[in-house]
């Protein structure tokens, strides 16, 4: 038994926004009481979580674990404190490890690998096409067997409409969802920033906007084409945004993420050529960052993803077009995304949508997203007011490829609950489990 | 002025009187190359290596004359014939040849900023020979001075540049060099090779040749690579030729006293008629005889008065 | 902060009688100005080397050719400085070869500046002999090097300078001795 007093809990999906003591009961949510008295007579663990929010535990829907294949630059156990350390109780790993996970025995291995090591709960992705190399669907219905939750060739786009075209198709007779890189790849041709005014300055081969745009607007005709259900990873792009809002007008299936770097850093991050500022999709105009803005208030886009992405340091430490694309994530998607109450426009329980209720609806994992009774016990306790410094000597990913190292952010995870059990706590007096 | 820098990675951040220091200390240069022996003790025991990951001779070698007309052991370096083909990264390479103590290194490299990178991991002086599509800084210096020496003055002059504008490094640093001593720059060349970004920087576009050297003080011409045939930034080498080449009848257009130059080597015939490249009007070999004066003159700041050890 | 005294030691008089002499006896020591050659040390031999080419076309009715040169590129204090010295302009445009070049310069004292200049016209060509002509010997030397002809034996402490100002007109020349005393506390 495990009761939580004394915070806002707040819980979009539940429809709930007020202060009250969560109890936790067997791994689900027994019950919700109003106030900030405990309820008599309980015995049990107590957690106090005076001044700050109760939520529903985060799910972060687009993370690189790197395991199996790569684990020097991150594995299922360190990924996984990491997210618990950022205040997620569950991920979507995606499926360019190595071997890539197009496979059910590799789907299972990452199932029991979290199962064992994990202080999150991991929910694969598994590969669209075989090998990620476009050319031949994988066994979907089998993978969704062995635990895959959707289907995403992330990391590359499928190159080819008719795939595309099939995956969709065939998707939707069991219900299962594509989560779409949206790029054309031979427009990127060799490209290392986005095509604009900074990288012209340093002189770096663009990728252009056109490159994520043609590739949406494909995806999305394609959807509607076939009726699929379609999920835009990292848009990054105002007329991504743009496309996404004018399919959801149309009525399509199809919902959209993006990651906390697009809202919060332009290509202005580049000067000096630093390569914790290189990532694919890469970072754009101020145009299409305040387009994001707009997007993430007016319901557009559904989640936020972070696309974590471990890389050492030899991949990154070198120059700018040899160096590998993609940054860490975990640990400051939740200040970064706290950052966008500052405007006004944005309220706690859309934040909590955003990095909660809609990951969970959108990848369909039942028991998580909302606190109601009955939901499995995944709570992120968030001190909305802590102030601190991202410092990379504290980072619990293995990788330090971020371009946050140094700010002064507002906002953390204060405790993370997975399953009713402490996976992650900042509170004094309460210990992370075992 | 003081000269103060331990780097030329490019002419973004040179102010005007940074290069007029350096054109006034490449004329003194350019005397002793007049004499019956060309050199001076002024490098001596100082040594300079020439790091080129992409095949340069002309840069090379007049980055090695420059050198050895100030007494300094000049070392080359190609990546064609060394560990880089064994996949050893570009700052392995680096710190290697900084362990045996060089003054200054002369990188050449495709990927744009690898200087400025090194610059934060070797602790002798970097001098960019040309990175990826940036900046090549010593063809941006002596461009200018040749101009001066043509025509005694830069500021006022229409200089049109043709060719591929958009992968040319030549060009943004001429643009940085030529445009902020007051030239007028005119960028001409086919629309999908010139983006109209550069319009930003001060310089005209256009995609008329006739346009770009009506009346124009300097024509530059830009050597065409084959390879942007082959990625469609234009149909065919004869068509790029009879709408962006320069010949007689194109360059009638300049003034009288215009002048030719190019940052070689010339594809002649396609970008240049030959009859130009020959002609009075070409300063094309002065661009090189400046280059050695430059060169040696950014040699000379960079190590003549320092301690390797800064 | 520098404090010290400034005493001028030669006025323009004077020095135009100095440089009168320094020519007379160049003249005589070398019989005359067949294939005399004068290099001025850039830049405060330069006036001085301009006024002795005057006085022996007015004494012997000769042009003796003159040039100069700047010997900053083979200084043996370069990797000492700690900036980066300002190139000056060498320009000798006749041949050497076989002449009896008259270097002039304003002070001699440790002797570096000389032997430079020395290293300079070797490069030129191949003299028939090189000799010295200073308006100002101040002692010090450091290297074995001696003037042929000096106008004025100023014997110095190390810590003076002496500065020789042939800037604008004639009228307006002197040489000032300048004693530097460290100011308390330094």
């Amino acid at each position: 038994m495990l009761l939580i007093k004394g915070g806002r809990v707040i819980d979009p999906a539940g429809r709930r926004d007020e202060a009250g003591c969560l109890v936790l009961e067997n791994g689900t949510v027994k019950d919700f009481v109003p106030g900030d008295q405990s309820p008599k007579g309980f015995e049990g663990r107590v957690i106090d979580a005076s001044g700050k929010w109760v939520v529903p535990g985060l799910i972060d829907m687009h993370v690189h674990l790197r395991d199996p294949g790569y684990e020097w630059k991150e594995d299922i156990r360190t990924g996984t404190r990491a997210a618990a350390a950022g205040g997620f109780s569950s991920i979507a790993c995606m499926a360019n490890t190595k071997p890539v996970n197009d496979h059910p025995e590799v789907t299972r291995y990452i199932r029991e690998k979290a199962e064992r090591e994990g202080a999150a709960a991991v929910f694969p992705v598994a590969a669209v096409t075989r090998g990620l190399e476009g050319k031949e669907m994988a066994d979907f219905a089998e993978l969704a067997e062995a635990g895959a939750v959707a289907f995403s060739d992330d990391g590359r786009p499928v190159a080819s409409s008719l795939m595309m075209r099939r995956a969709l198709e065939y998707a939707k007779a069991f219900g299962l969802l594509i989560l779409s890189h949206s790029e054309d790849a031979e427009l990127c041709h060799g490209g290392a920033a986005h095509e604009g005014w900074t990288a012209h300055r340093l002189g770096l081969p663009g990728i252009p906007s056109a490159a994520e745009e043609v590739a949406i607007a494909r995806d999305i005709l394609l959807a509607r084409q076939t009726g699929g259900k379609l999920h835009i990873q990292h848009i990054s792009t105002k007329m991504g945004v743009d496309l996404l809002r004018m399919a959801k007008r149309a009525g399509l299936s199809v919902t959209g993420e993006t990651a906390p770097h697009y809202f919060t850093l332009t290509d202005a991050s580049l000067e000096g050529y630093d390569t914790n500022a290189k990532m694919n999709p890469p970072l754009r105009g101020e145009e299409d960052r305040m387009a994001i803005l707009e997007g993430l208030i007016d319901g557009t886009i559904d989640a936020i993803a972070t696309d974590h992405a471990p890389h050492d340091d030899y991949v990154k430490r070198c120059e700018f077009i040899a160096a590998a694309n993609g940054i860490i994530g975990l640990e400051t998607a939740l200040p970064l995304s706290l950052g966008l109450l500052a405007g006004g426009k944005v309220t706690p329980g859309r934040i909590v949508e955003l990095l909660s209720a809609n990951p969970a609806q959108i990848l369909a994992l039942s028991g998580k997203g909302s606190l109601r009774k009955g939901a499995d016990a995944d709570v992120t306790i968030i001190d909305p007011e802590a102030e601190w410094e991202y410092r990379a000597a504290e980072v619990r990913s293995k990788s330090r490829n971020s371009p946050f190292f140094g700010w002064k952010l507002q906002g953390r995870a204060a405790a993370t609950i997975r399953g009713g059990r402490v996976t992650h706590s900042l509170l004094a007096g309460v210990a992370a489990d075992a | 002025m003081e000269w103060k820098r331990r780097h030329v990675l490019g002419l973004a951040d040179f102010r005007v009187e940074e290069m007029e220091f350096v054109i006034d200390t490449a004329r003194s240069m350019e005397e002793i190359l007049t004499r019956d022996i060309k050199k001076v003790p002024a490098l001596r025991g100082k040594t300079a290596v020439n790091l080129f990951f992409e095949a340069s001779t002309r840069t090379r070698t007049s980055f090695e004359i420059a050198g050895k007309r100030l007494s300094a052991d000049v070392v080359n370096f190609s990546s064609a014939t060394s560990s880089v083909t064994k996949g050893e990264t570009l700052l392995d390479t680096a710190k290697n040849i900084e362990a045996m103590k060089p003054n200054i290194l002369i990188l050449r490299h495709p990927a744009s900023g690898a200087p400025h990178f090194l610059s934060r991991f070797v602790s002798c002086s970097i001098i960019n020979a040309g990175d990826g599509a940036n900046e090549h800084p010593s063809q941006g210096l002596l461009d200018l001075y040749t101009i001066l020496k043509a025509k005694g003055k830069v500021s006022g002059l229409k200089i049109a540049i043709v060719g591929d504008i958009l992968h040319s490094r030549v060009v943004r640093s001429d643009l940085h060099s030529l445009g902020r001593m007051g030239a007028k720059l005119w960028l001409c060349g086919p629309s999908t090779l010139v983006p109209k970004e550069m319009e930003r920087t001060g310089a005209r576009v256009t995609y008329d040749i006739r346009e770009a050297v009506k009346d124009a003080d300097v024509v530059m011409m830009l050597r065409i690579q084959l390879e942007r045939q082959k990625t469609a930034y234009f149909p065919s080498l004869r068509e790029y030729s009879r709408m962006f080449g320069l010949n007689r009848d194109v360059f009638s257009l300049a003034k009288e006293d215009a002048v030719i130059l190019h940052p070689g080597p010339i594809n002649r015939g396609v970008e240049l008629s030959d009859e130009l490249a020959d002609s009075e009007q070409s300063r094309i070999l002065n661009q090189v005889e400046s280059g050695v004066a430059v060169r040696m003159a950014l040699l000379y700041l960079l190590a003549g008065g320092h301690d390797a050890s800064h | 902060m520098k404090k010290g005294s400034k005493k001028v030691i030669l006025d323009a008089k004077g020095m135009e009688r100095a440089l009168s002499r320094l020519t007379h006896e160049i003249l005589e020591k070398n019989k005359g100005a067949e294939d005399l050659v004068l290099v001025g040390i850039m830049s405060g031999g330069v006036p001085l080397s301009k006024f002795i080419q005057e006085k022996i076309r007015v004494i012997e009715g000769i042009a003796v050719p003159a040039g100069y040169v700047d010997i900053t590129l083979y200084r043996d204090d370069l990797s000492r400085a700690g900036y980066q010295p300002r190139l000056k302009r060498t320009e000798i445009p006749f041949s050497i070869d076989e002449k009896k070049v008259i270097l002039v310069d304003d002070v001699l004292f440790t002797g570096r500046t000389i032997r430079a200049a020395m290293d300079a016209l070797i490069d030129f060509g191949r003299p028939k002999n090189i000799q010295l002509a200073v308006l100002i010997d101040r002692g010090h030397r450091e290297l074995p090097i001696r003037a042929d002809y000096v106008g004025r034996n100023v014997p110095t402490s190390r810590s003076e300078t002496v500065d020789v100002m042939v800037q604008g007109s004639r009228e307006d020349w002197k040489v000032m001795l300048n004693e530097f005393t460290p100011a308390k506390g330094e």
